[in-house]
């Protein structure tokens, strides 16, 4: 069957091949691939769904349900990477008596892929982090901060590759700048760097050098402030490259994924979901090699 | 024989080509998938979280008080009654001790907007509830502030324009052109010679939300008192819980 299939599929791209030359539209239809990308924010310890009688998100989140949600997801498309941008810890009894071990353990049972460090996760210091991280069996990216000098130096890396088929996805982090938010004692010697300028340096990295097809930003810098204050849609303006930027720590609800114009003109989707496991945030992205899409650029359904 | 090794050629050839070629990200598509009860849990995860829950259940449930209104931090104008009632909470509770220790009296308390985690639905208070307004290990300190620093502290709440909490000995009203209508201490202008005792929290005092006046308090006196578990103890001591807002800080 399959090898007739095969013959079959070669005979038509022979066809095509001796009608147009050697068109690359030939492998167009077979050569599709499909990555979806799963993430949450700010979910800050919640475990359990909300009561019923919630006043703000009755009947909603929960670990077990989102662990039936992305499990269908990834049946449906086995090529999906689960990311979530940080503040896992602190916001319900599970942290203060057990200290993130369960939310890690969770994450690991649900297969995330790849977080970034939200300021929250500092809540017990660099040695609370560090305590629970033999419970994670996914990765931790944080591009601007510096671990130097800190227990965490060899655990976080700026950016990890992962390959889905034939796509090589780039996932690199950034966090906010903890002074001024997190006790100087949980920090510790952690320095923050400047997101937008260590973020130019990043992409420039996994799009020559790791010839990256996808690139995303894990970020806790916050959806938008008022003021000059770094944020998600300040990032994705002014650098290229991302075709994803992930948000949190600003716990912003939005009505759909913004669309923003970068540096060069080219769409960036920005997305966040909101807090406490509230929703998952769902991207598909789609490819292909017809020779025709280049002129055509991509669309962007939100 | 010769058909099967032509078909094999042509396809290394379209393979190749293929592969040379990388695939280019043709469309994009984002939604948001709201987590409800339409969605069965997995049994080996609820069954993993159950002993635990069960455990801080059993702990947590205690009922402390009644709240007959749902309070949340979003105030107008920059005052909310749960804002009120937190700020208010930690004079009552940590005074004392402060006066035991010191022999000296607080003489208001400012904590930040950002610290309350959550909103107090109608209904029974229990030790869960202290836990989600309040879930950090925050302690509660004492800060001795000259006239100076006080001004700071008056200049930053009318900048920052962040319903931060203050107890009821602090009254702060200014317009939109941030001009001030008024702004006194247990209803006294703040005195040039007189330093002032304001009780915070260590996140706040460590640098937290950029509250700089703090980082050159005159003294600091610790009061070794969990602002959740002053709470805590502040609820046991209730029957039904009094809130209201007012005008202690206030935006026209």
């Amino acid at each position: 069957m399959k090898r007739r299939d095969f013959i079959q599929k070669t005979a038509v791209g022979a066809t095509f091949a001796s009608l147009g030359g050697l068109s690359l539209a030939s492998c167009a239809p077979e050569k599709q691939s499909h990555i979806t990308i799963l993430h949450t924010n700010d979910v800050h310890s919640h475990i359990d769904p909300f009561p019923a009688d919630h006043p703000d998100f009755p009947n909603q989140g929960g670990v077990a349900r989102r662990a039936t949600l992305i499990e269908n997801i990834r049946q449906e498309n086995p090529n999906t990477i689960l990311l979530d941008a940080g503040d896992i810890f602190q916001g319900t009894p599970y942290f203060n008596y057990y200290g993130g071990e369960l939310e890690y353990k969770l994450m690991s049972m649900l297969r995330y892929d790849a977080v970034t460090l939200g300021n929250h996760d500092f809540d017990n210091g660099i040695e609370g982090i560090l305590a629970q991280l033999p419970n994670a069996n996914f990765d931790f990216v944080s591009a601007n901060y510096a671990f130097v000098n800190t227990p965490l130096e060899d655990y976080i890396k700026p950016y990890k590759i992962f390959v889905r088929g034939e796509i090589r996805i780039g996932v690199f982090g950034l966090g906010i700048e903890l002074e001024g938010l997190v006790e100087k004692k949980n920090y510790g010697e952690t320095v923050y760097i400047d997101p937008i300028e260590i973020a130019q340096d990043i992409t420039k990295e996994l799009k020559e050098k790791e010839n990256c097809d996808l690139v995303i930003c894990l970020s806790h810098l916050g959806y938008h402030y008022k003021g000059d204050k770094v944020s998600d849609l300040k990032l994705a303006a002014q650098t290229q490259d991302i075709d994803l930027i992930i948000g949190g720590h600003t716990h912003t609800f939005l009505d759909k994924p913004a669309v923003v114009k970068n540096k060069i003109n080219e769409d960036v989707l920005v997305n966040q979901v909101g807090c406490y496991g509230i929703n998952v945030g769902r991207v598909d992205f789609y490819f292909d090699k017809a020779s025709k899409v280049k002129s055509q650029g991509k669309s962007i359904l939100v | 024989m010769k058909i099967k090794h032509f078909v094999i050629i042509i396809t290394l050839l379209v393979a190749y080509n293929c592969s040379k070629e990388p695939q280019k990200l043709r469309q994009i598509e984002a939604k948001q998938i709201n987590i409800n009860d339409s969605l069965k849990e997995v049994t080996e995860i609820e069954e993993f979280i159950k002993p635990k829950r069960e455990y801080i259940k059993a702990d947590l449930e205690k009922i402390l008080c009644y709240n007959p209104t749902y309070l949340s931090k979003k105030g107008n104008n920059l005052n909310s009654a749960l804002g009120n009632l937190m700020a208010d909470i930690v004079y009552e509770q940590a005074n004392p001790i402060f006066n035991e220790r010191t022999g000296k009296n607080i003489d208001f308390v400012l904590l930040n907007y950002g610290g309350i985690r959550a909103t107090i639905p109608e209904g029974n208070i229990t030790t869960r509830t202290a836990f989600e307004v309040m879930p950090f290990e925050n302690t509660i300190l004492v800060a001795e502030l000259s006239y100076d620093q006080l001004k700071d502290l008056e200049s930053y709440l009318i900048e920052n324009e962040k319903a931060h909490p203050v107890s009821q000995q602090f009254h702060l009203e200014f317009r939109k052109d941030k001009s001030v209508k008024s702004f006194t201490i247990n209803k006294k202008t703040p005195q040039k010679n007189k330093t002032y005792y304001v009780a915070t929290s260590n996140f706040l005092l460590g640098g937290g939300d950029h509250m700089d006046f703090f980082k050159e308090a005159l003294s600091v006196t610790p009061v070794d008192y969990l602002l959740r578990k002053a709470m805590i103890d502040y609820f046991a001591k209730q029957d039904t819980l009094q809130t209201s807002t007012d005008k202690r800080l206030y935006i026209d």
